[in-house]
């Protein structure tokens, strides 16, 4: 009961609320356990109409257990959606079905229809190559390759024969950076490792990195959690420009940046999709308890 | 914070007890320290002791006792007219050597003593002015100075002098001890730096044997196990690691290697003998078969050692250029293989290391026959290095064990010069991310 006390004193000291929560919580866990059944269908608009990339009852098991249950979900071309909520509620998951990387992963089985531009993801013929070229990737945590800053751009571009001459390598190379912000600082070392650029420097390599190979779909999995506020700022900019040409789908757990950045908001729970709606509305006027008991901060 | 305190110790009390206990670890920590020191010092000591040993009985192998004899290609001794393949084959080049002696040393008569003189010098003096002989016919007839092996107990004997005043004499007589001496007085016996040590094969004298045959076949072996056992190796690693799906089968497969590698490795030369000798008719002491054994032998510890430095590369770089659509094969030729490289190498290396200096397989295959020609190729008998080793060990005359510990020098040397270059090429190659 001691490390209790002590926590609630730490993380709210000026409040008066040390303990409102605990009545909080146990209405919270009340209204969640009888409405549990209304997360089996989700609440809000989850589809939309000129959508780029479709999901309909989409299940994800990790071995016997299911990280994703029954979600289904459009994201709208050129439109940047948010995917937020608890940690271990299966956002990772969700946005790595978007460009098969869950195939690398041992036991893992992803079930439902998923299509990007009507042509199905997950169908028999896709080669993921060319796939990932189409929905690019950003990481949680930094991860440039360990060579040289312009070849970590250029790889992209290489691998998939997009550039025919060194000119246009350079052009692309030089744009991918600039489009990410990062030109000017590296313009001068573009034969240093990427590795030596410090975290924020690095996460915007790899967002540059991505653009290099102009992907349709950007999936970004909390590109901002290991940046400092300058850096993060930088990047939702980009996030806002990079928005004209590209669709993005964001995991964060930022509140602020997602209603900051992105037009629609997704609040998953447990594996199930709860919410979606315009991001307006979900930080302003939530339709569901759960959703509107996250943002609050109540748990999660 | 009160609650804190209240329910557990003041903080008085605990920095009590943290101070109580860190004479304790402190103590604990310098015992710990000195075990690590003395370990070290302990190896370093052996080492020491094995070099010193190895080096103070070997490196006098390094120099070999020449005479000096002025000789003349007599067509009469000889017994042959021209130059000519075959007259060279039958020519009597001992009896030119015996002339020389015996113009040396005039005053010896008797058959007893004029053999002792005779075997002053090394019996395949006869071969070496045969050879002489061939290269430059126009010196039939001539008459030149020349210097020649001394045979091994003379050179044991004047070795000897150097370490007491009488010497060791063994088989050598005071007569003919009277003679070296009186040789070495004139400048006409030297020791000398012994080139036929790296020039020749193997001999029964101690005098003519080299390691050049096992030094070849040596190579030849390991070229051989490093051309099949390090892309074999490396691919099953990169297979295993990369590509295979975890299930029953390959669990089968991960532990029969690790099992096999730690099947003695005379197993592996059984294995060899039945399966590469007498099922597939390869030839027998070859250092094509000896490669092919010693590639069983080295390739599970290349494979678990790959893997290792395969599993050692950081996932997020294969996510990555997965992420930007690099195929498998891609993210393994450009991202994985790269980073892994240096320690697949050193792995490599420590495998041909073991390889060099393995014997008991390869005595299976038949590579401990006495073979004195160089190998030319790898189907050629041959012997190797360590099996040299072992053969000269064995061998009764005392020159030899000089010869063996010069072999085990040398031994050492290459391995040494084998892991300085495992070092520089990692040194070379890992880059840090
Ligand atoms: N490789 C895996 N193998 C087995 N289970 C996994 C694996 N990856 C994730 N899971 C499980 O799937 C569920 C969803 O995980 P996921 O990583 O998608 O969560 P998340 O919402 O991204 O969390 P976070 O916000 O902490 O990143 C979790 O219960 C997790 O334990
Ligand atoms: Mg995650």
């Amino acid at each position: 009961m001691s490390t209790m006390t002590l926590n609630a004193g730490e993380a709210v000291p000026a409040q008066k609320e040390a303990t409102q929560p605990v009545a909080e919580q146990t209405e919270v866990k009340s209204r969640a356990a009888n409405p549990n059944s209304q997360v089996d269908g989700t609440v809000g608009s989850p589809f939309c109409d000129d959508a780029k990339l479709r999901m309909r009852n989409v299940n994800v098991f990790y071995g016997e257990s299911q990280a994703i249950h029954d979600v289904s979900l459009d994201i709208g071309r050129n439109q940047v959606v948010a995917m937020i909520g608890p940690s271990g509620c299966g956002k990772s998951t969700f946005l790595r079905c978007l460009n098969r990387m869950n195939d690398t992963i041992e036991g893992c089985r992803v079930e439902g229809e998923l299509s990007l531009d009507g042509e199905a993801i997950y169908g028999p013929k896709v080669d993921v190559v060319p796939l990932r070229a189409r929905v690019g990737m950003v990481f949680q945590k930094p991860n440039p390759f360990p060579k040289s800053i312009y070849d970590n751009v250029a790889y992209g571009p290489k691998i998939h024969g997009i550039a025919s001459r060194r000119a246009e390598l350079d052009e692309i190379v030089e744009n991918s950076l600039r489009r990410a912000g990062l030109w000017n600082e590296v313009k001068d070392r573009l034969d240093k490792p990427g590795t030596g650029l410090s975290g924020g420097q690095q996460q915007r390599l790899c967002i540059a990195r991505a653009i290099a190979v102009s992907p349709e779909v950007i999936l970004m999995d909390e590109p901002c959690s290991a940046l400092d506020p300058i850096a993060t700022a930088r990047i939702e900019e980009l996030i806002d420009e990079l928005r004209e040409n590209y669709t993005i789908a964001i995991v964060t757990h930022s509140m602020q940046q997602a209603a900051r950045v992105s037009q629609r908001t997704a609040y998953f729970h447990l594996g199930k999709l709860v919410e979606v709606n315009d991001t307006e509305t979900v930080f302003t006027n939530p339709e569901h308890d759960l959703t509107e008991a996250y943002i609050t901060g109540r748990f999660g | 914070m009160t609650d804190l305190t209240q329910s557990n110790l003041t903080q008085k009390q605990v920095r009590e007890r943290i101070e109580a206990r860190l004479a304790s670890r402190h103590r604990k920590e310098k015992i710990f320290r000195g075990f690590g020191i003395a370990s070290i010092a302990f190896g370093v000591l052996a080492v020491l002791v094995l070099f010193t040993d190895i080096i103070s009985k070997g490196s006098s192998a390094f120099v070999q006792t020449d005479i000096q004899l002025q000789v003349t290609y007599d067509p009469a001794a000889l017994g042959i007219e021209t130059v000519d393949e075959e007259s060279l084959a039958w020519a009597n080049f001992d009896a030119v050597i015996r002339n020389a002696l015996r113009e040396r040393f005039p005053e010896v008569t008797g058959r007893r003593d004029k053999r002792e003189l005779y075997s002053l010098v090394s019996n395949g003096a006869g071969f070496e002015l045969r050879e002489r002989l061939q290269e430059n016919p126009q010196l039939l007839g001539k008459t030149e100075t020349l210097w020649f092996n001394a045979d091994d107990d003379v050179d044991t004997y004047v070795k000897s002098l150097s370490k007491s005043k009488e010497g060791f004499l063994g088989r050598t007589s005071e007569q003919k001890a009277q003679w070296i001496l009186a040789l070495r007085e004139s400048g006409e016996l030297e020791k000398r730096f012994n080139t036929t040590f790296f020039t020749n094969g193997d001999s029964r004298e101690p005098e003519q044997a080299g390691i050049r045959a096992a030094l070849v076949g040596s190579l030849f072996t390991l070229l051989v196990t490093l051309v099949l056992s390090f892309p074999i190796g490396v691919a099953a690693a990169i297979y295993l690691e990369e590509f295979a799906p975890k299930n029953r089968w390959t669990d089968l497969i991960e532990v029969n290697i690790n099992n096999l590698a730690a099947v003695p490795s005379i197993v592996f030369g059984l294995l060899g003998l039945a399966i590469f000798i007498n099922f597939f008719e390869l030839p027998r002491s070859a250092p094509l078969v000896g490669g092919l054994v010693l590639t069983l032998m080295t390739l599970p510890t290349i494979i678990i050692s790959s893997r290792a430095s395969l599993k050692s590369v950081p996932p997020s770089i294969r996510e990555a250029a997965m992420g930007m659509g690099a195929s498998r094969m891609q993210v393994v030729l450009h991202h994985v293989l790269p980073l892994a490289m240096p320690g697949m190498l050193t792995g490599a290396i420590i495998g041909m290391a073991q390889a060099l200096g393995e014997t008991a397989p390869l005595l299976m295959i038949g590579m401990v026959a006495f073979i004195v020609d160089v190998p030319h190729g790898i189907t050629d008998p041959s012997t190797v290095l360590p099996v040299q080793i072992f053969l000269w060990a064995d061998s009764p005359e005392r020159a030899f064990v000089e010869r063996t510990s010069a072999a085990i020098m040398v031994l050492l040397a290459v391995l040494i010069t084998m892991n300085t270059c495992a070092v520089w090429l990692r040194k070379k190659l890992e880059r840090r991310w």
